[in-house]
């Protein structure tokens, strides 16, 4: 029965992933919580970044580390499941997607709402990195749009593995090209979001946010693939009572 | 000449088929049997190399023709040059007018395939058989199309192709007349 | 391995543009056409024209690379000649390749030689920028030919695959699309434009068709 090495069950995973994700979930949550609280009473404002709303900060930052960090998952994934077909790391992909979207749309849109008084626009076309990110949401749009067009789960797992490796290849010159971009037209005197020099006073508030958002990352990420890995199975199980009926 | 062993196959999460092997040998036909959907098509695409296989292993020891449902023809391609394409393409040197004698295909030879019964696109892509000689044709739904006159033409393409040691395996629906070496259930 | 087969995949995309419809004049028209329309939506001061008229040359090219590309896997899937072609003892990504400048010569080359007589409406001046600019389009929608052709070969088995294929291609488009940009506007400080152009389109060349390759062999299983 080689077949049986196709529906070779992720136990350890599952075993695992029962407490670890409640864990990431409490301490996720902890964290967030702890740095809101010093980002929004705590510490104090920065006018050069626009009085109150550089408070946003403590979201958007997080925000912006989970937008590349969950690209490179997602692409790091595709490429393990491409090399050598281990279907957990396509059903970690395929949770990824979605997550990364969502938290890819957070950084452009506390970017955005940061972006209003400090530098009076909605939307800096001139800002490299909201370039880069917007870029980085239509790439996991994409992704996902492919994976849920594609008839069965093998083939949506080949053609979003191949999606999501010529992604990763090109996201340096996607990089570089709007870096290039936006350095033409430094003269509209844009101000750098984090200023010359992080204070000190905001380091620890916004570590702590970006270990807090990746830890719930991490247990989003869990939760999915857990109901992913359940959905098979009961459709694995639908299929052979079907056969055998 | 191909041989394949412990074939299996998933489609989402149903199992096509399993634990499917077969030998093909010098001369033998082997005729694919099973209801629609039992993967007689998918099994033969398996062998062919263009459907991956979740388990097992097929061996090719000889190189081979296919014929697949959907023909392969473009619509604006006339029979004459389709063969013209593919003769080109395998570095064939067969006479294309007289193949296309031999198909029945001389009066719409340069009529473009979107103007072509479904009867004369079936006998354009199975004038690709006679291009060039290899020793393994893989036939999906051969006599589908055909008039009687067309099937026993092709009955007659497979007998000269055995006896010159060749080899066929082809899925078949009905009683077409068909003779096989070999039948294979799924 | 003989290049035979590279060559009949060449000459039976090339039969297969001209037949579908009108040849060049399909996407020369579409491409003309969306061009033609942005005055009319944004006004004609001419200042304004001539600063915007290479990057609405460039999102037409861009546009009518997606509209020509959406047929060119997803008809060889139809017709079964993908069975064959990924049969044809050549490699399924030169086969590709092969295919997809067909499409670019047949579709892109004709926008691109078109160019100068847009860019001329465009309040462009009559000088040599308009043929650089013509080299720049060529060079940048053969890019958007090869992206573009990744985002058809992955949804070639998907019905209403056109908005799946922008949405695929668009970020690959960028880099493409600023370099070209930055090519045909000839402004300070983009002296290496052209050669930028010139190196993304040589990475597309490179990596597209092993990815065209992969979505092929997947769109035949």
């Amino acid at each position: 029965m080689g077949m049986l090495s196709a529906f070779a069950n992720p136990h350890r995973f599952l075993a695992l992933s029962k407490w670890l994700a409640p864990v990431f979930y409490l301490l996720g949550a902890g964290l967030i919580a702890w740095g809101l609280w010093q980002g929004l009473y705590v510490v104090p404002k920065d006018e050069v970044q626009g009085g109150d709303i550089m408070r946003v900060m403590f979201v958007h930052v997080p925000a912006a580390w989970l937008a590349m960090a969950s690209y490179t998952a997602m692409a790091s994934a595709s490429f393990v499941w491409f090399i050598w077909r281990h279907e957990l790391a396509d059903i970690a992909a395929k949770a990824i997607a979605p997550l990364g979207a969502v938290w890819t749309a957070l950084c452009l849109a506390t970017g955005s709402i940061w972006g209003k008084p400090t530098w009076g626009t909605w939307w800096q076309w001139d800002d490299a990195r909201m370039m880069s990110v917007l870029f980085l949401f239509f790439l996991f749009l994409g992704y996902m749009a492919l994976r849920a067009a594609m008839d069965s789960r093998q083939k949506a797992a080949r053609a979003g593995a191949i999606l999501a490796m010529v992604g990763a290849i090109n996201v340096p010159l996607i990089k570089f090209s709007v870096d290039l971009f936006t350095s033409l037209h430094q003269d509209s005197s844009v101000l750098t979001a984090e200023g010359p020099k992080m204070a000190a006073v905001y380091l620890w508030p916004l570590l702590m946010s970006g270990l807090g958002h990746s830890l719930l990352f991490g247990a989003m990420v869990m939760t999915l693939m857990r109901a992913e890995i359940w959905t098979r199975r009961a459709a694995r199980q639908r299929a052979r009572l079907l056969a055998g009926a | 000449m191909l041989s394949a062993e412990n074939l299996g196959i998933l489609r989402g999460e149903r199992v096509l088929f399993e634990g499917v092997s077969l030998e093909v040998r010098r001369g033998d036909a082997v005729l694919l049997r099973g209801a629609n959907g039992a993967g007689k098509t998918t099994l033969l695409r398996i062998l062919a190399g263009l459907t991956r296989t979740d388990s097992g292993h097929v061996t090719r020891g000889a190189a081979h023709h296919w014929i697949g449902h959907r023909e392969g023809l473009k619509p604006h391609e006339t029979p004459r040059a389709h063969l013209a394409l593919w003769a080109k393409a395998w570095g064939a040197e067969a006479d294309t007018n007289t193949i296309l004698g031999d198909m029945g295909l001389s009066r719409p030879a340069d009529v473009a395939a979107r103007y072509l019964s479904a009867g004369q696109r079936r006998r354009t892509a199975l004038a690709r058989l006679m291009l060039d000689i290899r020793p393994v044709w893989l036939l999906d739904e051969p006599f589908t199309a055909l008039d009687a006159e067309g099937r026993e033409r092709v009955l007659a393409m497979v007998h000269k192709h055995r006896q010159n040691g060749g080899a066929v395996v082809a899925a078949v629906h009905g009683d077409s007349g068909f003779v096989a070496s070999q039948e294979m259930v799924l | 391995m003989s290049p035979a087969p590279i060559l009949s995949a060449f000459r039976q995309a090339l039969g297969e543009a001209w037949a579908g419809g009108a040849g060049a004049l399909l996407p020369l028209g579409f491409f003309a056409g969306a061009a033609v329309l942005v005055p009319l939506g944004i006004g004609t001061e001419p200042g304004m024209l001539r600063a915007v008229g290479p990057g609405i040359l460039w999102v037409a090219l861009a546009l009518s690379s997606l509209v020509t590309l959406e047929r060119i896997f997803q008809a060889d899937v139809e017709d079964g000649a993908l069975d064959l072609w990924l049969q044809a003892g050549a490699p399924v990504s030169a086969i590709a390749a092969a295919k997809t400048f067909a499409h670019w010569l047949t579709a892109g080359l004709p926008l691109a030689l078109m160019s100068p007589v847009l860019a001329l409406m465009f309040q462009a001046d009559a000088d040599v920028n308009l043929l650089s600019g013509a080299l720049a389009y060529g060079l940048g929608g053969l890019a958007f030919f090869f992206w573009g052709g990744v985002g058809a070969a992955l949804s070639a088995t998907v019905r209403r695959g056109g908005l799946l294929i922008a949405l695929i291609a668009l970020p690959l488009y960028v880099p493409t699309a600023i370099f070209g940009s930055m090519a045909v506007s000839g402004a300070a400080g983009t002296t290496a434009a052209p050669l930028l152009l010139a190196a993304s389109t040589l990475f597309a060349l490179a990596v597209a068709p092993f990815a065209m390759a992969a979505a092929l062999r997947l769109a035949a299983d």
